[in-house]
């Protein structure tokens, strides 16, 4: 009878053992074999428990994370910041391209009218033209910081992006006529150059190397 | 060596219209008067095989090619591997300098540089003038 409250395959076993060991009393075993299926059953239960409260709390703080995220808008942050900030940068280039080109008009004009001068006079002119043709070289530098700074954004863009897809409707997209990406992207297809983990563009001060340095690499002077 | 003719026609490649006028002025005070340009390394490298240029000075940084390919495809060219390249670049980390060595430029300058330094660089790869 109480064979029947295991399951079949044991008890099967159980009535072999007995048939073996006659001195052995099979509701001995049984007793044995049910305290250690009960134990068990209890240690599952509680693990299970213990399971569905950690996803219960990981689905609440996905949750949340979600609501703070969706707080900061990253639609407006990808279409309108983002697209701002890009905007105003290249138009400093564009800008400073500008403004260097009236100093390069005005300047040629003096170096034009230098070997008319005295001799001394033209050489004073020369070497303060040559000077302004040194420090024009700061929009050069400038241009190629402002890019640096575009792809950082750019980058960043993707990653708003990508957060944006990843999460579909539930954060608010920007309204149509919002600003929409001006397609400084890469083109579908388009891989990067081999040697483009050489592009480190101007450093600053303190992590470039000199002139004299590079002479020195070099060992050509 | 032999007298440096002052008329031959020079290279500059940049992708920034303010640094190819910067160089071109600074030539023509040099005394270097016949200066072509381009835009970037692919432009540059078809004008390079139009026409015989005695230097050519590049940036680095540019699209679609680099000033690095531009030298790379140069060496690897049988009519224009001899030809004298200095780069001219805002790259400044050790690893730049010695990828370009590598890849076999004659000189190499960092941006913003003077005058000077130009010239000390042309003489060094083309000789005195």
């Amino acid at each position: 009878m109480v064979a029947a409250l295991l399951p079949e395959d044991l008890s099967k076993r159980v009535q072999e053992l007995a048939k073996k060991r006659p001195e052995i009393d099979p509701a001995d075993i049984i007793e044995v074999v049910e305290s250690v299926m009960t134990s068990i059953s209890g240690d599952l239960s509680a693990v299970n428990l213990k399971l569905y409260a950690e996803i219960e709390s990981l689905a609440r703080f996905i949750n949340q994370a979600k609501s703070e995220i969706a707080a900061l808008r990253p639609d407006e942050i990808k279409d309108e910041h983002l697209a701002t900030a890009t905007d105003e940068l290249e138009a400093i280039v564009g800008s400073t391209e500008q403004a260097t080109n009236q100093i390069f008009e005005a300047v040629e004009m003096i170096e034009s009218l230098a070997p008319t001068m005295p001799p001394e006079t033209s050489e004073k002119i020369t070497a303060a033209v040559t000077s302004v043709y040194e420090a024009c070289g700061f929009q050069d530098i400038t241009g190629q910081r402002i890019t640096k700074v575009v792809h950082a954004l750019q980058h960043i863009e993707g990653k708003v992006e990508g957060l944006l897809n990843a999460f579909g409707q539930e954060f608010q997209r920007a309204p149509a006529g919002a600003k929409a990406d001006g397609g400084k992207k890469l083109p579908p297809g388009k891989t990067a150059r081999p040697d483009e983990h050489l592009m480190n563009g101007p450093q600053r001060p303190e992590s470039a190397i000199s002139q004299d340095d590079i002479d020195a690499l070099l060992g050509f002077d | 060596m032999a007298a440096i003719d002052m008329n031959m026609p020079v290279l500059i490649v940049d992708d920034y219209k303010t640094m190819l006028r910067i160089i071109r002025n600074l030539l023509k005070q040099l005394g270097f008067h016949n200066v072509d340009e381009a835009t970037d390394g692919a432009a540059a490298l078809q004008k390079l095989r139009d026409k015989q240029y005695g230097l050519i000075i590049s940036d680095w940084n540019m699209e679609p090619m680099s000033g690095l390919q531009l030298l790379q495809e140069v060496r690897a060219d049988q009519n224009l591997k001899a030809l004298p390249f200095i780069m001219i670049t805002a790259e400044s980390k050790t690893e730049n300098v010695l990828a370009a060595k590598e890849a076999g430029v004659s000189n190499y300058i960092v941006k913003p540089f003077n005058a000077a330094t130009l010239k000390t660089k042309l003489t060094s790869v083309i000789g005195n003038f």
